[in-house]
């Protein structure tokens, strides 16, 4: 595999081989010294268009603990404000000899445009409304984590669907390793043609809630009132929003999850957050992993070689 | 000096025979057996048809001549097959008065093939205030519309409806319903929905179809609806003509030929308005061209720089090229009979445009000598750097296709000789 651009690059195979490496990179993690030599030489060169300081240090961190090198390119404060177009910027980066890009853009499809444009690997951090592939692993890696498996789950995904990466994302890691998924959301938050998704919609937050192992909230953002997709916040918090009362008529050990940031209040009561069973903290830990899996499957040049053999 | 067409089957509204055609002094002299000139065109195993007339083009000048000019819009004309085409006004500044008319027609008269342009409806295509139509019409405009936004107000429509109409002059409307349309790039759909891109539904331009037709029933005006792409506008449009309303419609090359399916790649190359449709829609589209529900086949050719269509999807212009590879798409594409594809690019928009007895034939003895010769079987790979455009947005890179034009002759002047122009 050269690049990661959607959760469909891997399947479920590639999914399962990503969380196994992961476990291996989390066990890394808990040395004194968390670094092993694995992709010593190889550079890896962040191109966020759009600020997300969690996704951009958690893949930092993750090429530093496999001894690659970084480029950070901080593209909002330069280049593109004085009008470089992606190709160019793309250019220029790839002129340094990057092995691999790691790409967060606004606009869906951004990624694989990048694909054409230079010999680096690239992996999508993040575009549009189309996929956030990385999130969706670290996910699926929790959950195996808490549940032991995603096989059998049965997963709700809360929130504005429609305008969501990760739902794209996670709807296809999670029914590809034969999870149930339904999609719980005011119609105006569903994307187009929901029927042509591999899963079930419900419109009623309490009509699913008393028989799901993972609730998965999503940001529901303030604009959403102004697009006429929602009558208020409020009416939206009232109806659809994981508040204390529906948090305690979830199954006993089901999970709630986030991908952050929560807009607290409005889509998750701050309560819940705090409750046993939200992983909100632990997604972002393996994250870490997850991601020196990733660059790990794209870069090592022997991806069945074992990181701890090599590690000094 | 005049030119001998040899060999050929001639094609055009009248039939088919198989003739030579002698061209002098900007006519066609004599059509029959055994004729000779001063210079032969070669035409055996080719099709003599009427020089092919686009109903819509875009050819960027004045205001984006780093994508097109007239000057190089109609060479990519010429290689088309094209005798003439109807400039889009939807340029900087737009057409949208006598002396914006005035410069394209100035600049046309220097192109080599016959450069007719719109006017647009409304000021400045801002769909408040009518422009003035008048004034338009008296410098020979035809054709009225805001291309690339529709008329979005139902009761300025019918006003400009009733104002052309006593020009004599005919509407064509863009159809698209802003609010529905408003932040998509792509059709709506399965698609749209996993791409992430946010989509324009079906219905954004079924509205306006369906508000029109009420509008022309009403007042008795013509309109002319551009680049139909749904299964749903062409059956309203087929009802309506069924029922007398003075409606007429074409189709633009890309909609018979791809699908939304082909933005999965997020090329904008891929990008266009209205937007490709799925399968279903491409279908109803190839039908209504084969039952005479749509008139016309138009290209929409619209350039855009490399640059420009190196954006990310959803802020790259819509829009691609058509005039080159219309007739071969159309013969490869839509499996009807060769005169019905030659007269769907030659009469029937000719018609329309008012251009009758200038283009689209018929190929007689003292008729307008704009004609069009192609081999209807050569098959050629499309290769967007082969282009007399000054652009490269180009579709169908690497596609195979049925269908190439050798000769073009334009008023008597033979422009395209085997492909190659002769300035
Ligand atoms: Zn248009």
């Amino acid at each position: 595999m050269k690049h990661l651009l959607s959760i469909n690059d891997l399947g479920a195979d590639g999914i399962n081989e990503v969380c196994r490496l992961a476990d291996l990179f989390t066990e890394v993690s808990q040395r004194p010294i968390p670094k092993v030599p694995a992709l010593r030489g190889k550079t890896v060169a962040m191109l966020f268009y759009e600020d997300s300081t969690r996704t951009r240090l958690s893949f930092e961190v993750a090429a530093r603990r496999l001894s690659a090198d970084v480029m950070g390119f901080s593209v909002s404060s330069s280049s593109v404000n004085k009008g470089e177009s992606v190709r160019d910027t793309v250019n220029t980066i790839s002129a340094m000899g990057p092995d691999a890009l790691v790409v967060r853009h606004r606009s869906a499809g951004v990624p694989h445009q990048v694909t054409g444009w230079t010999s680096a690997g690239v992996i999508n951090a993040g575009d549009g409304w189309h996929e956030h592939p990385t999130q969706a692993l670290l996910d699926c890696y929790t959950i195996r984590d808490r549940l032991g498996s995603v096989a059998g789950r049965r997963i709700v995904i809360l929130g504005d669907i429609k305008h969501s990466r990760v739902a794209r994302s996670c709807v296809m890691a999670f029914t590809s390793l034969g999870a149930k998924v339904t999609l719980v959301a005011p119609p105006t938050l569903l994307p187009p043609a929901v029927d042509s998704w591999p899963v079930d919609v419900s419109f009623s937050l309490d009509a699913v809630l008393s028989d799901c192992d993972v609730v998965y909230g999503l940001r529901v953002q303030h604009e959403r009132q102004a697009e006429a997709l929602l009558p208020s916040l409020r009416e939206y918090t009232a109806q659809w929003g994981l508040t204390v009362d529906r948090a305690a008529r979830l199954p006993v050990g089901a999970l709630v999850m986030h991908p952050g940031p929560v807009n607290r209040g409005v889509e998750i009561a701050p309560e819940v957050l705090d409750q046993p069973n939200a992983t909100l903290n632990e997604q972002v830990r393996h994250g870490v992993a997850v991601r020196m899996a990733v660059l790990y499957l794209l870069l090592a040049a022997d991806p069945d070689l074992h990181p701890e053999g090599e590690a000094s | 000096m005049s030119t001998v067409i040899k060999g050929g089957l001639v094609i055009d509204q009248t039939g088919e025979r198989t003739a030579d055609v002698v061209v002098d002094d900007g006519r066609i002299v004599a059509v029959g057996t055994d004729l000779s000139g001063d210079e032969i065109l070669d035409a055996s195993g080719c099709v003599v048809a009427p020089g092919f007339v686009d109903l819509h083009a875009h050819l960027r000048q004045p205001g984006a001549e780093e994508a097109e000019t007239i000057e190089t819009g109609s060479w990519a004309a010429i290689r088309g097959g094209f005798s003439a085409v109807v400039a889009m006004p939807n340029t900087n500044p737009p057409i949208d008065c006598a002396a914006v008319v005035q410069e394209v027609l100035a600049l046309g008269a220097k192109a080599p093939c016959d450069v007719y342009t719109s006017g647009a409806i409304t000021v400045e295509r801002k769909g408040a205030q009518l422009a003035p139509m008048a004034e338009m019409a008296e410098l020979g405009v035809r054709l009225f519309t805001d291309d690339g936004n529709g008329v979005q107000e139902a009761g300025l429509m019918r006003r400009a409806m009733e104002y052309a109409a006593g020009l004599g002059v005919i509407l064509a409307q863009h159809c698209e319903v802003d609010s529905l349309a408003a932040g998509g790039h792509m059709h709506e759909g399965e698609w749209s929905s996993r791409l992430g891109i946010p989509g324009v539904p079906a219905e954004a331009e079924e509205l306006m179809v369906m508000r029109d037709i009420a509008l022309s029933r009403f007042t008795g005006a013509p309109v002319h609806f551009q680049h139909l792409s749904t299964r749903g506008s062409i059956a309203m449009v087929r009802a309506a003509r069924q029922a007398g309303v003075a409606v007429t419609a074409e189709a633009a090359t890309h909609h018979f030929t791809l699908t939304d399916e082909d933005c999965a790649s997020y090329d904008p190359v891929f990008k266009v308005n209205p937007p490709l449709r799925p399968a279903d829609d491409r279908d109803a589209v190839r039908e209504g061209l084969a039952d005479g529900a749509v008139d016309a086949i138009a290209t929409d050719h619209a350039p855009h720089t490399m640059d420009a269509k190196e954006r990310p999807f959803d802020q790259a212009p819509p829009g691609m090229l058509g005039l080159e590879t219309a007739l071969a798409l159309a013969l490869t594409e839509l499996n009807l009979p060769v005169a019905e594809v030659v007269g769907l690019l030659s009469w029937r928009p000719a018609a329309i445009a008012g251009l009758k007895g200038v283009h689209g034939g018929p190929i007689v003895p003292d008729a307008p000598a704009n004609l069009c010769v192609f081999d209807p079987q050569e098959t050629w790979t499309v290769d967007p750097h082969d282009t007399a455009s000054r652009s490269r947005n180009n579709p169908y890179a690497e596609r195979t296709v049925r269908g190439r034009v050798r000769h073009t002759i334009v008023g008597g002047q033979t422009v395209l000789v085997d492909q190659v122009m002769r300035p």
